[in-house]
């Protein structure tokens, strides 16, 4: 029982670095229709900018807020400028290769150009354990949960709070009517991408001290993201925390009780489960088809 | 079809017929790569290109094949009864996995081929007893054809080709029958389809089934080919290739996947001059590529010719308006 305890503890933590992939992923997806297959890499990026920095002598805080700011321009505004609004008229297929394009040059572009071993990163929090009634408890598991959440929740706070969340939530259900009531399109969309790399980076700080960084760190990450997004609803960004919980918690326990084999089966099954029971994802709503 | 329709199909013909015996044996091996991938891509674009289904499980279907011969030829089953029994698997698991699949639209499919890939691959991986875990199947057979054997790997060349020939000729046919144009129509607008009377769900079910048995005549085909397979080359990122290599080459062209197999397969390995950066260029390439011409390399002579046409166009706006001014002045 404490096991089980101590694995679904340390699940939703893990769950929650899912939970901030997933949520810029589907906050893509609802403004602008981008499936972004590159999602893992704009994790992997980061952490590697951040290593540099590092290494340039900057300490993690000062790293990270240099990364937000590289990611938001190359990740958020490159990104948007130079594959998305090109090619978005084309529809869903050219945007798909080339974010596929776009992970294969990234992933290997950081293996030639930098290293292909993994690097450590310095973690966030000290490393100290607590027991609480018998349950041990990692004070970086309990950081991270925290820093994420309270990620999360801010950026929803955002979007249902502010104007400009509210704006960029128009643009997302429905474009024209936004254009026709005087928001920005555009720049709604823009900031979407910032977010997006925001969290990516965020994403990276939290993840990268237990993966270390690693030019293939993305593709797994990117994967669980996907599901994660998928599991708790595509078109809800309320959604994407639960299905990262989900994620985390069942790969963790499955790994434990069922078999480390079957490991990734688990998340498997319960989206193929969402997939053919509630496609829209289990916080989704219903989309109609039109004509 | 027009002389320079004939002119490109004999080209390649030449180079596809041509080019093999004056290569080394390394060469050969490439280009049965490249045509064994033609052939799973064809169905694919089938899938994809024709019907517009989203599909991102094609590798487990290749797999599936690849397995299906494997395991019956290490049991002494031939070649040619493995072949059909590996495309009626296919067909059926097809038709399996896309009733409830496809109930769902649009990017939904691609999750569910997607997840679906994942767990054939997992089965492949840890089912020792059947598949070999990760140690796979050695010594695969190559089939001999009428006591003809096939065993150098230039005479199995020919052997794929004649067989990707034979699927690419029944693929064009069969878009050339009511059938394929009921694809089409069900990708253009659906319900306008479903309002002609067309099942769509029967239609896209069919399409669906039959893009997986040329995964499987692939995958038998590949089998072979390397003599040795293990559960690497069928993973979702083989899948998500497949699909990349459809969309660079033009989807829905019928000869979209012979050139999207060559950037897939060959162009990296023509990049290899690059060394540890191969595959950042390869990579870079795509993107750049999709940029350039987003409904993939065939688009490109329609391009052209609408480009032709507008400046033809415009050229004789010009002459008109000359024409007319000089008859005012």
């Amino acid at each position: 029982m404490l096991d089980f305890l101590q694995l679904t503890f340390s699940g939703i933590a893990t769950g929650s670095i899912y939970a901030l992939a997933a949520l810029g992923f589907t906050l893509l997806w609802q403004a602008s229709g981008t499936i972004n297959f590159a999602q893992g890499e704009f994790v992997m990026l980061p952490a590697f900018a951040m290593v540099g920095f590092g290494l340039l002598g900057a300490p993690l805080l000062l790293a990270f807020v240099l990364s937000c700011l590289l990611a938001v321009l190359i990740l958020g505004y490159g990104f948007k400028r130079g594959i998305v609004d090109p090619l978005l008229r084309f529809g869903m297929m050219p945007i798909v290769v080339a974010t596929i394009g776009l992970a294969i040059a990234a992933r290997n572009g950081v293996r030639a150009g930098y290293s292909a071993e993994a690097h450590p990163f310095p973690g966030l929090f000290a490393d100290k354990l607590f027991n609480i009634a018998g349950v041990t408890i990692t004070l970086a598991d309990v950081g991270t949960l925290a820093l994420a959440l309270a990620l999360v929740l801010g950026t929803q706070a955002f979007l249902a709070k502010t104007v400009t969340g509210r704006a960029m939530q128009a643009v997302a259900q429905n474009t024209e009517s936004a254009t026709v009531l005087g928001i920005d399109v555009p720049r709604m969309v823009f900031y979407t991408f910032a977010i997006n790399a925001v969290l990516a980076c965020a994403a990276a700080l939290l993840v990268t001290p237990t993966y270390l960084a690693k030019f293939d760190m993305g593709e797994g990450l990117g994967n669980k993201a996907f599901f994660a997004a998928i599991i708790g609803g595509f078109n809800n960004s309320r959604g994407a925390l639960l299905g990262g919980v989900i994620v985390g918690v069942a790969e963790n326990l499955a790994a434990a009780y069922i078999s480390p084999a079957y490991k990734d089966a688990v998340a498997l099954v319960l989206f193929m489960g969402v997939i053919l029971f509630k496609p829209q994802g289990l916080l989704g709503q219903k989309v109609e088809r039109k004509v | 079809m027009n002389k320079l329709h004939l002119l490109a199909l004999l080209v390649i013909a030449a180079v596809l017929l041509g080019a093999p015996p004056l290569l080394k044996s390394y060469g050969i091996y490439l280009f049965s790569t490249w045509l064994v991938f033609v052939i799973a891509t064809m169905g694919l674009n089938l899938t994809v290109g024709y019907a517009g289904q989203k599909s991102l499980g094609h590798a487990a279907f290749f797999g599936i094949g690849a397995y299906t011969v494997a395991i019956l030829m290490q049991a002494g089953v031939s070649f040619w009864i493995g072949l059909p029994l590996a495309m009626l698997g296919c067909f059926v698991i097809g038709l399996g996995l896309g009733f409830p699949a496809l109930r769902v639209q649009a990017i939904y499919l691609a999750f569910a081929t997607l997840g679906f890939n994942t767990a054939v691959w997992l089965v492949m991986r840890n089912e020792e007893w059947l598949t070999g875990g990760t140690f796979g199947i050695n010594n695969i057979a190559r089939p001999s054809i009428f006591g003809f054997s096939l065993d150098a790997s230039l005479a199995y060349y020919y052997f794929i080709l004649a067989i990707a020939l034979l699927m690419g000729g029944l693929l064009f046919g069969l878009l050339r029958s009511p059938w394929g144009k009921a694809f089409t129509a069900l990708r253009d607008n659906p319900i306008r389809a479903e309002s002609l009377g067309i099942h769509i769900q029967r239609y896209t079910l069919l399409a669906f089934a039959i893009g997986a048995v040329y995964a499987g005549v692939a995958g038998a085909l590949f089998a072979c080919l390397v003599q040795f397979i293990e559960p690497a080359p069928f993973t979702v990122g083989a899948s998500i290739m497949m699909y990349l290599m459809v969309v660079v080459g033009g989807p829905g062209y019928f000869f979209g996947p012979l050139l999207g197999s060559a950037v897939g397969v060959l162009l990296p390995e023509w990049l290899r001059f690059a060394q540890a950066w191969y595959l950042f260029v390869f990579g870079t390439a795509v993107v750049l590529l999709m940029l350039w011409l987003p409904d993939g390399l065939l688009s490109l002579p329609d391009r052209l010719k609408a480009r032709r046409q507008a400046r033809e166009a415009s050229a004789a706006r010009t002459a008109a308006a000359a024409r007319l001014g000089g008859v005012n002045s």
